[in-house]
């Protein structure tokens, strides 16, 4: 069995690199991260087909179960999508969370020598991503299914805008719930009460934009949600280290 | 190297540790060895920086814990009985996943010098999902030597493996140490401790019961000293 090189220099992010140095070794660990979970997912397809799998019944259920007229239809749409989006999520908190749980896998990354709120910003922007490909696949068949016109520029902005304050809490929130035995009933318990702002605002605002509204109606729901993101944004990066250790 | 000094851990009113004083030197091999819930994965988990003492005193490389856990990771390289890889990716990825985060400049030389080491070049491309757990447990040490660290610690680290993939451990534990490496390792195994370590200290009831340096214990010993200790 050959013998292991040494490796000459420092390695990892160290306190006594410039500032640049140091940025560069944390954008590099959160790209990392990301760039870990969408190959993994590609290759099982398990986190994205479970979520998707599951808001298209969502939604299909919704049609069946709301047999309104066009009007009406189009009253619900918001709250029919946001709680798909919401439970659909999740199936896909849990279970980006539960990868990192089930072999140890946690450790490997607390144990690497970056800031944690690194790693919770490369989970946070891989759940953000899982999201953003579940709804863009979401509207298109929901705009199909309920004959309603979704392709909204504004629409979009908020559902962006949504999907960011759902995730940034969310993925705080799985990495507390991820130590339980009682995880997948835990995360809904924790979440579903932090996220109801973002949730009321996302659905007023979608509304606003899918009645045809004028912006400034909207703008204080745009306001909250944009408020909100940068809350718990901040909020994450300061208590994501206590949250997964011990 | 390593250095703890009163250590306590407790968890909620329930204390684990109760006072833990260890001092392991610049290129020593220790073993610590204990009975099942005498805290050993619980001050190894403290010595990674995966978990806060509740009192005392923790450095490692001179970094003390958990104030400068950062550095300490940096010249750390842990091992654990689960391998902290990622099924659905290969050892490639896997191996490629953890130098990015440890910012290995050559990355592509040093996995494949790394692959080599532990016999997984040829399997370089398979998942890891599909390995047995002697391979996994291979990949796992070609993780935690692959920013080449000062300090390594292993935690069990041949449980569930075969007679045939714990001598391939053991031959490179005996690398590692050989290169001038810090060990700690835990084990359950007393046989294998004293085959493998410099020195062998006894943990039980959340203290060092004992400390034994190689060759001061005839054949036979270790075994009668670890049952009074740990029934006393």
């Amino acid at each position: 069995m050959p013998e292991v090189a040494s490796l000459p220099g420092a390695l990892g992010v160290s306190p006594s690199l410039s500032f640049g140095s140091r940025l560069r070794g944390y954008l590099r660990a959160i790209g990392a991260v990301v760039w870990k979970d969408l190959a993994a997912e590609l290759r099982s397809r398990e986190l994205l087909g479970g979520m998707l799998v599951f808001a298209l019944l969502v939604i299909l259920i919704f049609n069946f179960a709301l047999e309104l007229d066009v009007r009406t239809r189009q009253t619900v749409t918001s709250g029919v999508l946001w709680a798909t989006f919401a439970f659909a999520g999740t199936l896909g908190l849990n279970r980006s969370m539960a990868i990192e749980k089930d072999r140890g896998c946690l450790d490997g990354l607390l144990l690497a020598p970056v800031d944690r709120s690194a790693l919770y910003f490369g989970k946070m922007l891989g759940n953000l991503t899982f999201m953003l490909i579940v709804e863009a696949i979401v509207l298109p068949t929901y705009s199909v299914l309920y004959n309603t016109n979704l392709f909204n520029p504004g629409l979009v902005l908020v559902i962006l805008l949504g999907s960011i304050g759902y995730v940034v809490v969310g993925t705080l929130l799985s990495a507390m719930a991820v130590q339980a035995r009682t995880r997948d009933v835990l995360l809904p318990i924790l979440l579903f009460p932090v996220i109801l702002p973002v949730l009321i605002a996302a659905v007023k605002a979608s509304n606003g934009y899918l009645q045809g509204l004028e912006v400034a109606d909207i703008l204080p729901w745009l306001n909250l949600l944009i408020v909100f993101d940068v809350i718990f944004t901040a909020a994450a990066f300061m208590v994501f280290e206590y949250v997964v250790e011990e | 190297m390593i250095e703890v000094h009163g250590l306590v851990k407790a968890f909620g009113l329930k204390p684990i540790l109760r006072g833990v004083d260890l001092s392991v030197a610049e290129g020593e091999f220790v073993a610590l060895v204990g009975p099942n819930g005498a805290g050993k994965t619980t001050l190894l988990r403290i010595l990674a920086s995966l978990s806060r003492p509740t009192a005392g005193e923790v450095k490692v490389g001179g970094h003390r814990l958990p104030a400068r856990a950062s550095e300490a990771r940096m010249i750390l390289g842990v091992v654990s009985h689960q391998p902290l890889l990622y099924g659905d990716l290969t050892a490639e990825e896997n191996l490629r996943f953890y130098g990015r985060m440890y910012g290995i400049p050559g990355l592509d030389q040093r996995l494949a010098q790394v692959l080599k080491t532990v016999g997984l070049w040829p399997r370089r491309r398979d998942l890891v999902r599909e390995f047995s757990r002697g391979m996994q447990q291979r990949l796992s040490i070609g993780r935690a030597i692959l920013h080449d660290p000062q300090v390594m610690l292993f935690d069990e680290p041949h449980t569930g493996l075969d007679q045939e993939a714990s001598a391939m451990l053991d031959e490179l534990l005996r690398q590692v140490a050989a290169r001038g490496r810090t060990v700690l390792m835990t084990s359950h195994d007393l046989s294998r401790a004293s085959d493998l370590a410099d020195r062998i200290d006894i943990l039980s009831k959340g203290v060092i019961a004992g400390t034994y340096k190689r060759g001061e214990l005839g054949p036979g010993e270790l075994p009668e000293i670890y049952r009074e200790v740990t029934h006393a």
